[in-house]
Formats: C-alpha cells, sequence, structure tokens
C-alpha cells in the first residue's frame, strides 16, 4: 500500500524515518540561531523600522509627499500593493491547488509558502490603508451602519469588492495555515524541556492529542479548505485586475487583463518561494527535504507561467493594434518606445526572457542560478505592474496635462520598509513555528523516502 | 493525565503505522473495542478499520457557504437597491436582479468567507481544540513516532495486545 513507482523519483532524501523527520523539523525552533539569521534579521529590522518612519511621516503630513500629481495620482503605492497580492499567491497555489492535484513535492514546502502568502498580503494591506491619507477613517471600507445617512458602500465598485477579496483570502489562508500548524505545535509541544516553551506550544496546540477522529476530520477540513481556497486565490487577482480592467483607461481596459494577472501572480509568487526556500534549506539545513527535484519542479512553473505571461504581453500589442482605436495603440506604442521605455523594456527582460533558460535542465537544476532567476524575475514583476499604471496615466487624451513621475524619499523608504517587515516577520517565524509540514510529510515517507523506495525495489538495484 | 471518564483502559504503544493498522484489524476481529488511535499523523484507512463514521463536516461547509450567500444577497439588496438606490456609472439600480452582475464577486467572496471561517470554528469546537487546552494524547511521544491504541480493560486484552506487536504496555 505504499508503494510509488520507481520511475518516481524520492521525495525524502537519505535514511529518514519518522524520528528522524521529527528531529530535522523542531532543529531551528530549539536550537539557537545561527549567525546568518541574526545578520539577515538585523538589516531586515533596520529596513523595517526606515519604513515605519516613512509611513508616519506620510501620515502626519498627507501623501502629498510622495511623488504623486495631478496626472500621475495612482503610483508606487498600487504597484507595490499589487506586487505584494500576486506574490502571495503562490501559497496558496501550493497548498491548495497542488494538494487537489495530489502533487505530493508539495509537502515540504507548503508551510513556508503559506507563511509567505500570509506576510505578503500583510504587506499588500498596508498600501490601500495608507494611501487613503486618513488611515483612521480606514474601517469606512466596510459596510456597517452608521448615522451618516445612513451612507453605505459602494457594491458596484472594483475597489470595494477587492476589500472583500483581499480581506476574505488573508483571513482564509491565515486559518488554512493555522489549521494545518495545530498538530506541528502539539508535536514541539511534547518536545519541549524549556517550560517557558513548553507553555507557549501548548497554547498554540489547542490541545491537539492526534485522536482517530480529529485526523479523519483534519484531513477532510484541509481538502473542503483547499477546494474554497482554489477558486478564492483565482478571484483575488482578478479582482484586482477589475481594478484597472473596469476602467477607460487606454492601456488599461483590457479583457485579458484577469488571466494575465493571475498567472503573473503565480509567476512572481513561485518566484519569491524559491528566494525564500533556498535560504531556508541552507540556512537550517533542510536540503533532504526541499530537494533539487523541489526546486526544479517550481523553475518549470516559473518557465510556464513566465510564458504565459509573456503571450499576454503580446497579445495586448496585438488586440491595441487590431482594435484600431489610436489611443490605445498610442498606449502601447508609449509603452514599448515612450520616456518609459526602460521600464518596459526591463519587464520584457526579466519577465519573458529570463525564464526561458529553465528549458535546460541544468540550469533549472543549478541553485545559484536559480537564485538569481528568483530575484530576476520578482524585479521584472514590479516593473510589470509600474509599466501598466504608470505609462497607462501620464500620457492621457489631452498632451497639455502629460507628466512624468519620479519617486520621492518617502515612496523609496515605505517600499523597502515592507521588504523588511516581509523579511523581520518571515525570519521570526522560521525560527519559531515547523517550517515543514512534518505531520503531512510523515505520510508519504514509506512511499517517497529514498531507503525506503530502494527497499521496495524488486531488483535492490539504484 | 487527567482523564473524566473513570473506566480503566489499556494502552498499548507501536512504533510502526501499518502495525497499528492490522492491529486495530485483529482487535477488533476478536471482539475488543477500539477506544481511540493517538497518532503523529492521519494513517490512511484507520476510520474505516476503526468503523468509525464519516465525518459530516463538508455538508456543514456547505451549509455555511450557503449561509454567507444568503447573507451578501441581503446586504447587497439592502444597501444598494432598497435603503438608497443611486445611479453609479449607469449600473441598473432598480432591482437586485438587474444589478446582481456586479455583485458576483462580493457573493463568491462571502460564500468562501462563511464557508471557510464557521467550518475551522465548526472543527475546533467539535475536536474540543482551544488555545491553551490540555493535551489530548496521554504519551507525548504520540506526537512524534510513537502510535497508541487504546482499549477498555479487560481479561485477556493485554496479551491480545502483546500478540499485534506493542512494544509498550500501560494499563491505567
Amino acid at each position: 500500500m505504499h508503494y510509488e513507482s520507481n520511475v518516481r523519483e524520492p521525495l525524502i532524501l537519505g535514511n529518514k524515518s519518522y524520528k528522524d523527520i521529527t528531529i530535522d523539523v523542531a532543529r531551528p525552533v530549539e536550537t539557537a540561531a545561527p549567525k546568518a539569521w541574526w545578520i539577515v534579521f538585523s538589516i531586515s529590522l533596520v529596513m523595517f523600522l526606515w519604513g515605519v518612519g516613512c509611513i508616519m511621516y506620510t501620515i502626519g503630513t498627507g501623501i502629498g509627499v510622495w511623488g504623486l500629481n495631478k496626472t500621475v495620482g495612482w503610483a508606487w503605492d498600487i504597484t507595490n500593493f499589487v506586487w505584494w497580492v500576486g506574490i502571495g499567491h503562490a501559497g496558496t497555489l501550493i497548498s491548495a491547488v497542488l494538494l487537489l492535484f495530489r502533487q505530493k513535492w508539495r509537502m515540504a514546502i507548503n508551510r513556508s509558502a503559506e507563511a509567505m502568502t500570509i506576510f505578503s498580503v500583510i504587506q499588500a494591506g498596508l498600501f490601500p490603508l495608507i494611501h487613503m491619507g486618513r488611515i483612521w477613517l480606514g474601517y469606512w471600507v466596510f459596510p456597517f451602519p452608521n448615522q451618516y445617512g445612513s451612507l453605505w458602500v459602494n457594491f458596484n465598485s472594483p475597489l470595494l469588492w477587492d476589500v472583500f477579496a483581499i480581506s476574505t483570502y488573508l483571513t482564509v489562508s491565515t486559518v488554512f495555515w493555522y489549521t494545518g500548524l495545530i498538530p506541528d505545535f502539539a508535536m514541539i509541544r511534547d518536545r519541549a524541556i524549556n517550560p517557558v516553551q513548553k507553555h507557549i506550544y501548548r497554547i498554540l496546540s489547542f490541545g491537539w492529542g492526534g485522536k482517530a477522529k480529529a485526523w479523519q476530520r483534519f484531513e477532510e477540513v484541509s481538502l473542503v479548505l483547499a477546494g474554497l481556497a482554489t477558486p478564492l486565490v483565482l478571484s483575488v487577482h482578478t479582482i484586482v485586475s477589475m481594478d484597472f480592467a473596469t476602467s477607460v483607461i487606454p492601456g488599461w481596459h483590457t479583457t485579458i487583463f484577469p488571466p494575465y494577472f493571475v498567472a503573473g501572480a503565480i509567476f512572481s509568487g513561485f518566484a519569491m518561494v524559491q528566494t525564500l526556500l533556498l535560504i531556508v534549506r541552507r540556512i537550517f539545513k533542510m536540503e533532504d527535504y526541499i530537494t533539487i527535484q523541489h526546486i526544479e519542479m517550481m523553475n518549470i512553473v516559473i518557465m510556464v507561467t513566465g510564458s504565459i505571461v509573456g503571450v499576454a504581453y503580446i497579445t495586448e500589442l496585438f488586440i491595441a493594434w487590431y482594435s484600431g482605436v489610436e489611443y490605445e495603440q498610442y498606449a502601447f506604442l508609449n509603452r514599448a518606445t515612450g520616456p518609459y521605455w526602460w521600464a518596459y523594456w526591463s519587464m520584457m527582460t526579466c519577465n519573458v526572457f529570463s525564464p526561458q533558460f529553465m528549458w535546460f535542465k541544468k540550469l533549472r537544476t543549478n541553485l545559484i542560478f536559480t537564485f538569481l532567476i528568483s530575484i530576476v524575475v520578482n524585479i521584472g514583476m514590479w516593473f510589470e505592474r509600474f509599466v501598466i499604471i504608470v505609462t497607462s496615466l501620464h500620457r492621457d487624451y489631452l498632451p497639455s496635462s502629460w507628466g512624468m513621475f519620479s519617486p520621492t524619499f518617502v515612496d523609496i523608504g515605505i517600499f523597502i520598509g515592507t521588504i523588511g517587515f516581509f523579511f523581520v516577520l518571515f525570519l521570526l517565524y522560521a525560527r519559531t513555528f515547523p517550517v515543514i509540514a512534518q505531520a503531512e510529510l510523515k505520510t508519504i515517507l514509506k512511499s517517497s523516502g529514498e531507503s525506503q523506495k530502494k527497499h521496495h525495489d524488486p531488483h535492490g538495484a539504484h | 493525565m487527567a482523564h473524566t471518564e473513570h473506566t480503566p483502559v489499556v494502552r498499548a504503544l507501536y512504533l510502526d503505522d501499518d502495525v497499528v493498522l492490522g492491529a486495530v484489524k485483529s482487535l477488533r476481529d476478536k471482539g475488543i473495542k477500539v477506544k481511540e488511535v493517538y497518532s503523529p499523523f492521519p494513517i490512511h484507512g484507520l476510520d474505516k478499520v476503526m468503523g468509525l463514521k464519516e465525518t459530516r463536516i463538508a455538508m456543514a461547509a456547505f451549509m455555511y457557504g450557503l449561509f454567507g450567500l444568503t447573507v451578501a444577497i441581503l446586504i447587497t439588496s439592502y444597501m444598494m437597491n432598497m435603503d438608497w438606490p443611486q445611479n453609479i456609472g449607469g449600473k441598473p439600480s432598480m432591482t437586485w436582479g438587474m444589478n446582481m452582475p456586479a455583485f458576483v464577486p462580493i457573493m463568491f467572496e462571502l460564500t468562501v468567507f462563511f464557508a471557510a471561517h464557521l467550518m475551522v470554528w465548526t472543527f475546533m469546537v467539535i475536536n474540543k481544540l482551544y488555545p491553551g487546552a490540555a493535551p489530548q494524547n496521554p504519551d507525548p511521544r504520540t506526537t512524534d513516532h510513537h502510535f497508541m491504541i487504546e482499549v477498555a480493560a479487560g481479561e485477556g486484552v493485554v496479551d491480545a495486545l502483546k500478540e499485534t506487536g506493542a512494544i509498550e504496555i500501560v494499563e491505567a
């Protein structure tokens, strides 16, 4: 019953037992942080604090401290928002979609990918809040009974759909993640020696004991949550794209946006998972669980989604020409050859050209190359959002109001701050949470463990 | 470990999930009631061997989803079409039915929101899981690499457990 074809490469390397998995997953929590962790954490914390300062300056003074002007009224704030939401998508894709497709290689990476989802959606959520200017009225985005009329939110607006989509996405991802964490917290609780640590994990593990009925329900809940999260994740970036697509701005008013945004989101999210996991497997010595095969699989996803994004870029150009609408045609001509040509061609190079290297097995199994590409892809995806937003706005129908956007130090500071905040959260997570879903991983040890597979091999070789 | 029931039980520890599966089968064949199995991970097929009923939590989630959909329909129709109808971008606001396409995203999101959250709350409540709850497993090793079968104490039970490959037996 634990048989799996030998054609499939093992997912857990080395001669591991259930006990070894426990020890390896608990190690980062139970031992002191390596020096590298402290270095990266300190840098991230400084970036984060710088960002906090810039956010406070923005709130205290107003969003006039940003580089926005009358022509470009949306720039880095919304670029960063879409970029972070997009990055979040890979986590749900790995934990939910790959669960439905029974892709067992997800098990070593889903925990960290989901953590990344939650932390990046938190960064994303910051931008709509601070760009309101008066953040203390932020609760006005929710339909609450009030004395102003009553004045309700506008359910016809994609911006409000976004409020519902992002809040549903953030909270559902969090409970999905947490439900999976409970048995693993229980494992750490039961191993803990330090009374303070034991007490904390006792609170976090909710008293989990691994009873048969609880496991039966647990598996059903995971499956149903995966079934709910799959359309949810697709809806989130679809709705984000509708913020643009339902407007009448040339360059935004495009029906291809929803699938194109979703593909781009998965593309950038997998790149970020790649960046994070290459560091995690190195610092915490998880090479036996997050194997080259895992890295290769994710690179294939990056290659496929990157190509989808490339097709979308070219389709946009074609449709702009084919539509015969000169404003559309100009918007795209201006993107590629106008004053922001460098942003457009950075986007094209990073997103369409660079993932094509992944057709070569040698390159997609090379860790350093993968790490570089993962960063290049995320730079490219940031430029994609910048190109869509700023180049569509900066030259509208009236040439006398054409303008350019340049960020101020506050724009840059807030963006850097969110990167710092993201890494602060992720690094704290990596030291205190089980970074691999060990309970789930133990279920495939007999079928996909390296030494267990050899044992099943009728020829005894390989 | 504090237990509310007073009936004495015998607990046997095992090192392998397949052995546990076989043990539960043979114990039940002998007419010994397996009260509980504690395991570090879900053992495929254990619920069937133990004779557990299928969980209905997915059906509960479906009902919660329908509830969320109803909430979405009620709030959009009340707020947008009854309490304060407005002309927004020329979208028809006379009846909810005409205005409905603009509300599909909200209806979808609230369906998922209610289904997911209420299902997880239900899961926590029926399994008696809450922050700070006492660990339900009598032996801390069962979240690591040990498996435990708990049966009601009785004549011949200990011998039967030994036969099934238990590495340690505790009468409590």
